[in-house]
């Protein structure tokens, strides 16, 4: 009982841990997916572990107990944990959901805005150009592409628009202008503003997959990196794009994100997609490398992490469940001894 | 949601192709006619098809142009990009809270570097030099 209920919580903080270093060895298509369900199981796991240690610990308390017409004494048996750890694991559990709720709503609500502001900016082209010095370039996610007879379907920016400045335009050569938009086109079409959402809800919600969140956000960036080099015919040409675009952008003295909050004191402003520590040098590198292939070593290795954690959470349901349908009949049993319709007890077991 | 991604090589979207064309006159010093926008769009376009475009963007109230020999030179409307650009103030602002949060939200081409990542990049940029001189 105790190691199955336990066991998920193991697998989630393996899924958690291991992931990341799995997913460097796989294209980055196939490394955000995994990353994306690694991040979505491990939340998971954890809290419906959490969710099952406090509710066993609680079915103890001979009210709940009374309420519950179970046994304590199986429930205590089967799991003898303190009454301490089930309030400790229905407090973290409170806690998970309240971070969850909230990075929903800020970051979702942020979306949304985005949509908004997508629908209202000028002309109805795929590329919106913004008459600025300073060095940005980011994709504006619509809504997605409606059926026609929703009536929907012409909607200005509908599918997301690429905003650009002059001051980005400027530092690129024309070839790495083609390769800037290609990237943008490819978070665009394949939605990458979805899993920068999953991973950082996951990340808000447990601590332990911040590094999983990072690793997220730069394959997604790696995705669209590929996905323009396909377009472009040429890996060097995108890579030599987002070198010159970063060294533009700092020259421009970091834009909006960089000196000026450093000079303020504040915190860094975007924790995970503007991390230090070198996302675009890691995509340049890979840029400067041959295309990724798919091996076949990592990707069985997470899709077994991936089985282990959802199996385990899967045992530790069904396990808790039988203990406490076996409370209920032990008590049933106690109760009315000629009762005919519960099934034996299993104290022999 | 996969209705785009096999569309490479072939012919590209008239959508596409705009973009592409604004791209250009934006960062062109000057006015361009279709023949000079031609030069700099990748692979090999018919004249008449950048011509459309360049009608199109114009008809929309993108593009301005004046007389040029026989045909038209083009140049973007600043008036729209200004007026995005008051848009977008919101938008590029991230010192703000509320920044941080869409910052984190929208993907971003590039983000920070450090000392050494810059220097990193800029070996980078000297040892692959780009046979595309023109800008």
């Amino acid at each position: 009982m105790r190691l199955a209920v336990w066991a998920p919580l193991v697998a989630s903080t393996l899924l958690a841990l291991l992931s990341p270093p799995l997913t460097r060895r796989l294209p980055p298509r196939h490394a955000t997916w995994a990353l994306l369900c690694a991040g979505v199981l491990a939340v998971a796991g954890w809290a419906a572990t959490l969710a099952l240690l406090a509710f066993t610990g609680f079915g103890q308390i001979p009210l709940v107990a009374f309420l519950g017409s179970w046994s304590t004494r199986v429930l205590h048996a089967g799991d003898p944990l303190p009454p301490s750890v089930a309030v400790a694991c229905a407090l973290v559990l409170a806690a998970m959901l309240v971070a969850l709720g909230v990075a929903s709503w800020r970051r979702g609500s942020e979306l949304v805005r985005a949509y908004q502001e997508c629908h209202q900016l000028p002309g109805d082209g795929e590329l919106a150009v913004v008459d600025d010095d300073r060095v940005e370039a980011f994709a504006l996610p619509g809504l997605p592409a409606l059926p026609e007879w929703s009536g929907l379907a012409g909607l200005p920016g509908a599918g997301g628009r690429i905003v650009v400045s002059t001051g980005m335009l400027g530092g690129l050569r024309a070839a790495e202008r083609e390769a800037l938009l290609a990237h943008e086109r490819s978070h665009l079409r394949h939605h990458h503003h979805f899993f920068l959402l999953v991973f950082q809800i996951a990340s808000a919600t447990c601590p332990l997959l911040r590094p999983l969140a990072r690793e997220g956000a730069y394959t997604v960036e790696r995705w669209a990196d590929e996905d323009a080099a396909e377009a472009v015919g040429d890996r060097s040409v995108v890579a030599r794009a987002v070198a010159r675009a970063a060294l533009a952008r700092s020259a421009a003295g970091g834009g909006p994100t960089g000196t000026r909050d450093g000079a303020r004191g504040g915190p860094p402003p975007t924790a995970l997609l503007a991390a230090t520590g070198g996302p675009v040098p890691r995509r340049v590198q890979a840029l400067l490398s041959p295309r990724p292939r798919l091996r076949r070593a990592p990707l069985v290795a997470l899709v077994l992490l991936l089985a282990l954690s959802g199996v385990s959470l899967g045992l530790a349901e069904q396990t808790t469940e039988r203990l406490f349908e076996h409370a209920r009949s032990v008590r049933a049993q106690l109760s009315d001894p000629t009762a005919t319709n519960a099934p034996p007890p299993d104290a022999t077991r | 949601m996969s209705s785009g991604t096999d569309r490479n090589g072939g012919r590209r979207a008239s959508g596409e192709l705009e973009s592409s064309v604004l791209a250009i006159l934006w960062s062109a010093p000057g006015p361009l006619t279709a023949s000079q926008v031609n030069e700099r769009l990748p692979g090999d376009l018919a004249h008449t098809t950048v011509v459309t475009i360049l009608s199109r963007l114009h008809a929309k109230g993108i593009l301005e142009r004046r007389r040029a020999g026989r045909g038209h030179a083009y140049a973007p409307t600043r008036d729209q990009a200004a007026h995005t650009a008051e848009q977008m103030v919101s938008l590029l602002d991230h010192g703000t809270d509320r920044g941080a949060d869409r910052g984190a939200v929208l993907a971003q081409f590039v983000s920070q570097l450090s000392d050494a990542d810059e220097r990193m990049l800029q070996q980078v940029l000297l040892r692959h030099p780009d046979g595309d001189e023109e800008r």
